[in-house]
């Protein structure tokens, strides 16, 4: 089966405020970037702050344009930003962000902005489009009283929930939630995550499924990719990669989780704090913080490559021991 | 806890206007404890803090009563509440880089920290301010000194907050949601400190999280609150192994785990109801599976010394007896 | 810093030239001057002898260029009312109107700024009310009816203070009031709620929380950050009193630059109305400019912008 969307070493470089007087700088957000999602498939991006997780995001849905590297959405490149094709293209790949009121129009009632994008797109007869809103609103667990009223009136998890039907309402191919979740108390968060794994059973949609929080993305997605400075550092199927951990940073991440009704006990607590993007440092970017780091990753970028099925690593010392072990 | 608490809060109620979003606190904090206050947004569970330090806006009303050691902090006059805080009572907060003044340097801003409840002044009091910024692990410390705000990275800022809240050599540190804003390696690195320092300074620590794995990391004892009220208290262990109120049930079943498989999650029903139009009985009773007629007409009180519930329907704190009851 | 002031410097350039260029064509294309100093009676010879003296056969582009080459020599042309070279004759009226805009500027100052902060910290008292209904009375009425107003109360029914004219300081006290109510209303509104989100940043509740003094909270913490907008509306606030200064010269008879505009422009007088123009947007760009600089100056984040 083909993939829905494939990202072939993909990079964005972002040039920096410049003056009249200074020049430019440049920040690589993403770099070097290879992935793609399957239908039915949920791929999580994990990443601290400045790991590029929501640019990479950006660049899947070609909402911003890749600087190096081709997307291929459904086998074919994504059309360029703006012209007909990408616009029409809009109703098959869908964004969900962090801040449901944010993204909501205060002015106008739920039923009005799931159906939005069915007008925008003309999708189905009128009569189709109300029914398609009640039935996706049904989906993503609103009540009929909830579609009359404006993003004011909703809680904070009823208001996630009108976005994600508003995404759903054109039936896509592919849905990137970017923190979908973040912002949403515990009980609620369990709610909307259910609720997104039963839209993907229903519809098989693709997702990418952009966090910080490693619990919640042990719960929804079948395969991670870790990202530090722009880069993937491993990928791994969900249930292999939190038991077993292979990158250094990898490794800290998943120690860093704090498990309920667990004390401090002698977790490895990485020190420093993730570089600025724009001084990426030398080598392997992770090689300052990296508890093992030997003279060679400071000087020679890791390449991410398979040394398992499904499983991919960027560490020169993962794949010394593949080597010793071949 | 044998001797009288360091802090004792009774019957402490907050209304903002016409709604009402803390309805009778009672809690103890004993000197040197690490008490943990969990629950939702809107729970209440920051206000109580900011109410005891009289930090809440000109239109909040406050009533009841908040004492430290015997001396009374609910309404009482400004020039009493300055005293307190930070020299007795200091406290941090979520988001700290908004929490320093951007237009003045950081060393400046500890330095007015340490001036203001030590007698160490100029160059001593830079030195007690280094010394503060060693301990909480600021590196390059001397360059920083005269570094703005917005140079710093969140847990950097979160650092500084700890050092300037340390300057009073504080009896209690409420932290409230100090690790949410910061992402997971830092987070990991600010509950270690807060851990550490707790232990050298022997200060007693309040940590208000919604991130119930947090709390189990830092606290001994952790007090569940659900709109408005405490719902749940005891020891975090036993909390965590045997909860008795159905919302702290609910709450632990509805974090995914790390080792968890992809079964979806249990959650509970519904949303926390609006805190103007709260339900005369329980507040959680339309969200539980356990409630009954009484739920809906009487508010279950908290009963029990060192763990407590609120409810009419609590789990006993026995395994053995539960699965029994259960049955 | 320096590539920062550099840069506004430019800026600043660039607004100059624009509004010459404004200036320049808007004035020429709302009529003809001929007509308008001549009259519409006057003879096509005398018209074109008078079209011929002034360049305004020239092509467009040439009596613009001739004309900003000039205005950079210092020469703003002739009067056409009277001959006279235009420039030394606006000059001449600028410090009667700086004696207005002045007085008026401190005391927007220092009466809008601390009454806005004052509401601020006792927002919803019979105080903060009391400061927003008069600053919004202030920047509502409009100046003209202001100052008739004054000018019934004081000049007419008590006859304490002259209705117009210049001469002693007391000529003075009305325009000024006129002038300032509208600014001092404005400032205050803005000052209140540049203060009241200040108060409700997460670092003042941290201040307080460490024990500081609610005076020194104030003082050290809120005052400082508070200022920073308010800059931004110091600026503009230059600007609109001198635009009000035409209208309050004109309602007291003030021999000011406001009062010379609107002679000249009833009648035409291009070189005049260019020269008033060109000035109003030297000053206000350099008011703007010092603003810019000192805000730059001030704000720790764009002071670093400005290095890297």
């Amino acid at each position: 089966m083909s993939p829905i969307i494939e990202a072939n070493n993909v990079s964005r470089t972002y040039a920096g405020h410049g003056g009249l007087f200074r020049p430019k700088s440049y920040v690589r957000a993403v770099e070097d970037v290879s992935l793609s999602v399957e239908q039915g498939e949920t791929l999580a991006v994990i990443g601290e702050s400045g790991s590029g997780k929501s640019t990479l995001g950006q660049v899947l849905l070609g909402l911003a344009p890749a600087s190096a590297g081709d997307v291929r959405f459904r086998d074919a490149a994504l059309s360029p930003a703006g012209s007909r094709q990408w616009r029409e293209q809009r109703a098959e790949m869908q964004l969900i962000y962090q801040d449901p009121l944010a993204a909501l129009d205060p002015r106008l009632t739920i039923a009005e902005q799931i159906r939005e994008p069915l007008d925008i797109h003309q999708i189905g007869t009128p009569e189709e489009r109300a029914q398609r809103v009640d039935e996706v609103a049904r989906d993503v667990g609103l009540q009929p009283v909830h579609l009359s009223r404006r993003p004011h009136e909703l809680s904070g998890g009823q208001r996630q929930r009108a976005v994600i039907a508003r995404a759903m309402a054109s039936k896509p191919v592919l849905l990137v939630c970017d923190e979908p979740v973040s912002a949403l108390d515990v009980s609620i968060q369990a709610q909307v995550i259910n609720t997104f794994r039963r839209l993907q059973r229903m519809s098989g949609v693709a997702m990418v499924f952009i966090s910080h929080d490693l619990k919640v993305v042990r719960n929804i997605a079948h395969r991670v990719a870790v990202m530090y400075l722009g880069r993937i550092v491993e990928e791994a199927p969900a249930d292999v990669i939190f038991a077993n951990p292979q990158h250094p940073y990898t490794k800290a991440l998943v120690s860093s989780v704090p498990i309920p009704g667990k004390p401090l006990g002698d977790r490895v607590i990485l020190q420093g704090e993730p570089p600025n993007p724009a001084a990426r440092p030398s080598g392997c970017a992770f090689h300052p913080r990296c508890p093992v780091a030997v003279a060679q990753c400071r000087t020679s970028v890791p390449e991410l490559h398979s040394n398992a099925e499904h499983r991919r690593v960027a560490c020169h010392l993962v794949a010394e021991v593949r080597g010793a072990a071949a | 806890m044998n001797s009288a608490p360091l802090m004792a809060i009774r019957g402490l109620e907050v209304t903002f206007g016409t709604s009402r979003v803390v309805h009778g606190i009672d809690l103890d904090i004993a000197a040197g404890e690490a008490l943990g206050v969990v629950g939702e947004s809107g729970c209440g569970k920051s206000v109580t803090w900011l109410a005891a330090l009289g930090l809440l806006p000109g239109m909040a009303a406050t009533s009841g009563s908040v004492r430290f050691q015997g001396q009374e902090l609910c309404n009482a006059p400004r020039a009493t509440l300055e005293n307190v805080r930070g020299r007795r009572i200091a406290m941090i907060f979520q988001d700290p880089s908004s929490c320093l003044n951007p237009v003045r340097r950081v060393g400046p801003q500890l330095v007015e920290a340490v001036t203001l409840h030590t007698n160490l002044r100029g160059d001593e009091a830079k030195t007690e301010v280094l010394r503060l910024m060693e301990l909480v692990g600021i590196p390059d410390r001397a360059a920083r000194f005269n570094l703005y705000p917005h140079e710093f990275s969140g847990g950097q800022s979160q650092r500084l907050m700890i050092a300037m809240a340390l300057a009073g050599r504080p009896d209690i540190l409420v932290a409230d949601e100090p690790t949410t804003a910061l992402d997971a390696t830092i987070q990991a690195q600010i509950l270690d400190l807060l851990g550490r320092l707790r232990r050298e300074t022997g200060m007693a620590l309040i940590f208000i999280s919604h991130d119930l794995g947090a709390v189990s990391q830092v606290c001994d004892r952790i007090a569940v609150m659900y709109a408005g009220r405490v719902v749940e208290t005891g020891a975090v262990t036993e909390i965590f192994a045997h909860p008795r109120h159905p919302y702290t049930v609910g709450l632990l079943n509805s974090i995914p785990r790390l080792d968890g498989g992809q079964d979806d999650l249990l959650t509970i029903p519904g949303a926390v109801p609006d805190p103007s139009h709260l339900p005369p009985g329980c507040a959680f009773a339309a969200r539980c599976a356990r409630a009954d007629e009484t739920c809906a007409t009487a508010i279950p009180p908290l009963r029990g010394d060192g763990a407590a519930v609120a409810c009419w329907h609590a789990a006993l704190p026995n395994p053995s007896l539960r699965e029994a009851a259960l049955a | 810093m320096m590539s920062f002031a550099l840069t506004r410097l430019l800026r600043a350039f660039a607004t100059l030239m624009l509004v010459i260029t404004f200036a320049f064509s808007i004035l020429r294309l709302s009529g003809d001057p001929a007509i308008a100093v001549l009259g519409p009676m006057a003879p096509a010879a005398a018209l074109n002898a008078f079209r011929e003296a002034w360049g305004l056969t020239e092509p467009f582009w040439v009596q613009y260029s001739k004309y900003v080459l000039s205005i950079f020599a210092g020469d703003f042309g002739d009067s056409m009312r009277d001959g006279l070279p235009a420039l030394p004759l606006v000059l001449e009226r600028v410090p009667a109107t700086l004696s207005l805009t002045i007085p008026s500027l401190i005391l927007t100052l220092t009466i809008g700024i601390p009454a806005g902060i004052v509401a601020a910290l006792h927002r919803n008292s019979l105080l903060d009310r009391t400061v927003i209904l008069a600053a919004v009375a202030g920047f509502t009425v409009p100046s003209f009816v202001v100052g008739l107003v004054l000018v019934l109360i004081f000049s007419v029914t008590l006859g304490v203070l002259p209705s117009g004219g210049q001469g002693s300081w007391l000529h003075g006290v009305l325009p000024i009031i006129t002038m300032s109510t509208v600014s001092i209303g404005l400032v205050a509104r803005y000052s209140r709620s540049a203060m009241l989100e200040v108060l409700n940043a997460p670092y003042i509740r941290a201040a307080s929380a460490k024990g500081l003094k609610w005076r020194d909270v104030i003082r050290l913490h809120a005052l400082p950050n508070a200022i920073l907008p308010l800059l931004t509306i110091i600026g503009l606030m230059v600007g609109s009193l001198i635009a009000g200064s035409v209208v309050v010269e004109s309602i007291f008879s003030w021999p000011g630059m406001g009062r010379l505009l609107i002679i000249s422009v009833a009648a035409r007088d291009l070189a005049v109305v260019q020269c008033i123009l060109i000035l109003i947007t030297v000053l206000m760009v350099c008011a703007n400019l010092t603003v810019d600089l000192l805000q730059a100056w001030l704000d720790p984040k764009s002071r670093n912008k400005a290095h890297a």
